[in-house]
């Protein structure tokens, strides 16, 4: 492949590429700091890497809302619901896990009185 | 009754999420009410899964539409062999209700029991409605309604360790979780569709790409940290070992079976042998890292005192079992799988039942001592000799004693093996037999043969409500290995199933 073959699928699969970087991006927060909020984070921005991927998927340059109505000529091109419906819902959980993990932030925090891992740990 | 019995899989689901959501509305002025609610849901369940279980057997499968949408559009819910596994669920959900009355009331303040009551109804309900839907996405959502309740649940009494263990289990199940929405999305993208039968369909028109291997990685990955796979256990043995006993009852039970149930419906369902996907490259990984899991859970169990530590790090061993049963597969010759394939899925069962009575027994040694480590414990089992007797009864099956349940599906695992010709995989299922018989002998010795000290005299048997689950479970592990054919009569055709060749198939 030459150089400018990859720059070429670079360009076509952007959306993709930006989706997998943020993913590693996330874990690599998630493992490497010991903050529990910061881990939080890291995930969250997996979280937000998968739904990119998905509604992106879902797109088409110059498409319309596929809704039926006046203004349509045959060549009218629509992007696909199904993946923003599915984020919808996706959301929804992500962010169901969101409050119960820092309600147990909270309850660690009075326990404890560290979100550091690490010192949490050596309390056991 | 035929035209009722169609809806059943969908009023099962419904049924426990309504329940759940409603019970803090009625358990409002009254706290206590809260159980016989519960009850109540969980007992409509089980005879809503009975009526679809029946139908199932006499007339076939259930295919039902939900809002009348045709399957590709719409979403199906599609309860067929390997759904029967909610029959386990809902029944185990009923038992560990009627048991948590009287035992989680000395773990929770009063003030919490509707939170409990309506977090187990929602965990039950995200594994029945996992284990029937025919829909890729809706999985995803089960499994998260599942998996949060779990996670919740485990941090309920609200304990100093508790927390953190139900941290670790939330951060490794969420990214185990947002695993196999990546790997929908990849299927999604290369299929464009939902619904896992037109996946299966449209996978076998098309020429697999890389994002179809990528996928099934995903996959495999995703539910094999629900399942607690080797290198992907970590978080198991304290979630399990430090919740409340009736929830480490439901969590070593029945929510590591969900990860099992999601590889098999991803392999065997969506993917599919003698489709245009061979797999076997990855069941021959798995089943290499189920030998593993094996050992190493067998092994740790065997240096812990803690008496639910060891039950936890057991759960890990026999899912082990249950991966080698079910990846004992040949891509062109079906058939040869088939004895490997009845002895995983008839483990999934029994270990469930094996698992649930030794955690409950626990959670009675507790209950009436306070103590959880098994120096503490010595000669408890003369002054409870029903729950301890219990105990031994499931002990022996777990270690596989032939009169009992867990010959049975260790039985048929060996012989799939030996047949396959994966003769270290049958040696490893011994060796680690030998180390679970050896470290339940030492919690039996530990409990009968040895004198009690001064705390242990002063206890007595545990209460009746506790006692009752304990018994039937007991009960349950003889009946399924004594009439061993009721359930092999159940597994069977969904073994045959799985692997593609008619229900009625026998080798």
């Amino acid at each position: 492949m030459s150089v400018s073959e990859l720059f070429y699928k670079l360009n076509v699969n952007f959306n993709y590429v930006v989706a997998v970087t943020l993913f590693i991006i996330g874990l690599y927060a998630m493992i490497s700091n010991p903050n529990l909020i910061k881990k939080f984070m890291g995930l969250n921005i997996m979280e937000t890497s998968v739904f990119l991927f998905i509604v992106s998927s879902g797109a088409i340059t110059g498409g319309k809302a596929p809704i039926i109505g006046e203004g349509l000529s045959s060549g009218t091109v629509f992007v696909n619901p199904i993946p923003q419906a599915l984020i919808l819902t996706g959301i929804v959980v992500a962010m169901s896990t969101t409050a119960l993990a820092l309600s147990l932030m909270i309850k660690l925090y009075e326990q404890c009185g560290t979100l550091n891992a690490d010192k949490i740990k050596e309390l056991k | 009754m035929v035209e009722f019995s169609r809806h059943c899989p969908v009023l099962m689901t419904v049924t426990f999420l309504i329940g759940a959501v409603l019970t803090p509305i009625v358990s409002r002025s009254r706290k206590k009410f809260s159980f016989w609610w519960a009850f109540f849901v969980s007992l409509l369940g089980l005879f809503f899964c009975f009526c679809a279980v029946w139908r199932l057997y006499t007339v076939g499968p259930i295919s039902y539409w939900l809002g009348g949408w045709e399957p590709p559009y719409g979403i199906e819910v599609y309860f067929d062999y390997i759904s029967t596994i909610t029959l386990l669920m809902t029944a185990l959900g009923v038992l560990i209700i009627v048991y948590s009355n009287k035992y989680i009331r000395h773990d929770i303040s009063e003030e919490k029991l509707p939170t409990y009551y309506s977090l187990v109804l929602l965990l039950l309900g995200g594994m029945v409605g996992f284990s029937v839907t025919g829909d890729m996405f809706n999985l995803y959502v089960f499994l998260e309604i599942l998996s949060l309740s779990g996670y919740a649940l485990v941090a309920i009494t609200g304990e100093k360790l508790t927390a953190m263990a139900s941290f670790k289990y939330l951060v490794i199940g969420a990214v185990s979780s947002l695993c196999v929405l990546f790997g929908i999305a990849f299927l999604y993208n290369v299929t464009g569709s939902l619904n896992m039968a037109d996946i299966a369909f449209r996978l076998q028109q098309t020429q697999p790409t890389t994002t179809t291997y990528v996928a099934l990685a995903l996959f495999i990955i995703g539910f094999s940290v629900k399942a607690a796979m080797f290198p992907l256990h970590i978080w198991l043995p304290d979630a399990h070992a430090l919740a409340p006993s009736s929830v480490s009852a439901l969590l070593s039970g029945l929510v590591i079976k969900v990860g099992i149930v999601g590889i098999l419906r991803v392999l065997y369902c969506v993917y599919k042998l003698g489709g245009s996907v061979d797999f076997t490259v990855v069941t021959n990984f798995m089943g290499w890292l189920a030998a593993i899991t094996i050992l190493v859970g067998a092994f740790f169990a065997f240096f812990q005192d803690d008496i639910k530590m060891i039950f936890a790090y057991s759960s890990i061993s026999n899912i082990g079992y249950i991966i080698m049963g079910i990846s004992l597969v040949s891509f062109s010759q079906p058939e040869r799988g088939y004895l490997g394939m009845v002895g995983g899925l008839i483990h999934i069962f029994n270990h469930a039942i094996i698992k649930s009575t030794l955690f409950l027994c626990a959670g009675a040694i507790i209950y009436k001592t306070g103590f959880r480590k098994l120096s503490d414990l010595r000669g408890v089992g003369k002054k409870m000799p029903i729950t301890c007797g219990a105990l031994t009864i499931a002990a022996l099956s777990i270690a596989g004693i032939p009169p009992t349940a867990g010959f049975i599906c260790k039985w048929y695992i060996v012989l799939g093996a030996i047949e396959f010709g994966r003769l270290i995989w049958a040696g490893v299922l011994l060796v680690g037999a030998l180390f679970v018989f050896g470290y339940y002998i030492k919690i039996v010795n530990a409990i009968f043969f040895r004198e009690p000290v001064e705390p242990i005299t002063q206890v007595d048997e545990a209460p009746l409500s506790m006692l009752i689950p304990i018994v039937i479970l007991a009960t349950g592990c003889l009946i399924m290995g004594v009439f061993a054919y009721i359930p092999l009569n159940v597994i069977k055709p969904a073994a045959a199933t799985m692997l593609g060749l008619p229900p009625t198939y026998l080798p």
